[in-house]
């Protein structure tokens, strides 16, 4: 079977517009979390999220594309052009090459402009770009058209587990040989006031802070951006001498069969389990886990049960990155794979921000007081969603 | 409202939630002994807030809940009355 390598990543967040920004903040345990800034704003109740600051898409785009470009397309194709340019691909990819990229929300505020302008301001029509701006394929779909990857091109949408789903099913598609490269990840722009009001329904978000497997913790709080990875066969890569970052091990998938939004069962662990199997990894390979850790009661509860069940009493270093770059949604795993990478590639373990003390139903070493070194064969990173569905991949050292 | 007005609706809600019959629900009944779970709370707080145009200030996160007492139906009907007041002062 071919092994699958990364070769190329790049990211837009809230903590950076690039990844070496991106990779500081993880190793100076910066917080991109802060007031929310959109329209309305004032008349949510939850009031903080993790946006990309600064955002001015007319510098990144031309303004005959921009009406075409809903915010999650923009930051998966800037996201998508540092990936791309990492990996100094060849031109004539073609249809050996394809895009498999996640979503929650799609152009969530182009739904948005669009239902204002003829509810709530008595508009009689809307622009006839709505409809390709909006669609959960769009970023997929830009992607493919500005790096003319022709090969199988496709949106995956599986709420918080989008990206790793998506990278998962991109791992898949270069080891059947459909394609030799792929670009991988998600994408979302949830942080608009339709996209913020329905979470606040949930009763899940946090009021003032992030604090993962801390106790005392309130909840998650929303971040924008996406991560873009370029995935490429080993034997590919390694004939035309690209930089390899790492290898992307293994892929396990699960869904829980149970609640549509509570997390439980054994669900996470079996995914754990098949990552690990289909990477050919055993539990004392693994030197890092990047938790899904969305910072509610019950996530970091159930993930801690898991991870225990999975990997005995003495599980390796757990930390979540979302109390830095918020929760991402569909985009999240793509996020939390630049800190496994960094993890692998210069051995710096991303903290957890927002610790206050220990939750006797979270036993991990969450990495709670800045970020650590340490030299790691192989890492998790898990993503588990409401729905039910849980997707991990297991990546190694190059 | 008078206390046994707003006790009347915070039963009827929970007991469309619930499935029951809102003579099955006792003003002293534990919400979690009447098998409410999480979604189901975030669905019956939703309609406390539309039927008395109030904010409950609620977070599923906090099992201790500070702000509202979410325990039995008694802790309800006295949240609810506090945060009308509130609205009328």
């Amino acid at each position: 079977m071919r092994r699958v390598v990364v070769t190329g990543i790049g990211t837009v967040n809230a903590l950076a517009l690039d990844v070496p920004g991106t990779f500081n903040a993880f190793r100076e345990g910066r917080c991109g979390i802060g007031p929310l800034g959109f329209r309305d704003a004032d008349r949510l109740t939850i009031r903080i999220g993790a946006e990309v600051r600064d955002w001015r898409a007319e510098e990144h785009f031309a303004a005959k594309d921009l009406p075409l470009l809903d915010r999650v397309t923009q930051y998966a194709l800037m996201a998508g052009a540092e990936a791309m340019a990492m990996a100094g691909l060849p031109d004539g990819i073609g249809a050996r090459g394809g895009v498999i990229l996640g979503t929650a929300a799609g152009g969530i505020q182009t739904w948005e402009d669009s239902y204002r302008a003829v509810f709530a301001e008595g508009r009689n029509r809307v622009s006839p770009l709505v409809v390709p701006r909006l669609m959960h394929n769009a970023p997929a779909s830009h992607l493919s058209i500005r790096h003319g990857l022709s090969g199988p091109v496709l949106a995956v949408s599986s709420a918080c587990a989008s990206a790793n789903h998506a990278m998962g099913l991109a791992v898949q598609q270069i080891r059947m040989g459909s394609a030799d490269v792929m670009l991988t990840g998600g994408a979302e722009a949830m942080l608009c006031f339709g996209g913020v009001k329905a979470w606040e329904g949930l009763r899940v978000l946090a009021p003032d802070a992030c604090r993962p497997f801390s106790l005392g913790r309130k909840g998650m709080v929303i971040g924008d951006g996406a991560g873009v990875l370029v995935f490429e066969a080993e034997d590919h890569a390694r004939a035309r001498g690209a930089f390899v970052l790492a290898e992307v091990a293994g892929f396990g998938m699960s869904a829980d069969a149970a609640d549509i939004v509570a997390p439980g069962g054994d669900g996470a662990a079996r995914a754990m389990r098949a990552a690990l199997a289909d990477a050919g990894l055993s539990q004392t390979d693994i030197g890092y886990i990047n938790a899904h850790g969305t910072g509610t009661l019950a996530n970091d509860r159930a993930e801690s049960a898991a991870i225990l069940q999975v990997f005995g009493a003495n599980p390796p270093p757990v930390s979540s990155t979302k109390a830095m770059h918020g929760h991402a949604i569909g985009a999240t795993g793509a996020l939390e794979a630049m800190a496994c990478i960094l993890a692998l590639t210069e051995g710096v373990l991303p903290p957890t921000l927002g610790f206050q003390a220990s939750d006797p139903d979270c036993p991990l070493d969450v990495i709670p007081d800045g970020a650590r070194v340490a030299r790691v064969e192989a890492v998790l990173s898990n993503a588990f969603a409401f729905g039910g569905l849980n997707a991990v991949l297991a990546f190694r050292r190059a | 409202m008078t206390r046994g007005e707003i006790e009347a609706d915070v039963i009827a809600i929970l007991a469309r939630q619930l499935l029951l019959a809102p003579a099955e629900i006792a003003p002293d009944a534990g919400i979690d002994a009447l098998g409410l779970d999480s979604l189901g709370k975030a669905e019956a707080i939703f309609a406390l807030e539309e039927r008395f145009d109030i904010t409950v200030p609620f977070n599923a996160n906090e099992p201790d809940q500070p702000e509202f007492d979410f325990t039995s139906v008694n802790s309800i009907v006295r949240g609810v009355e506090e945060l009308i007041a509130r609205k009328a002062g």
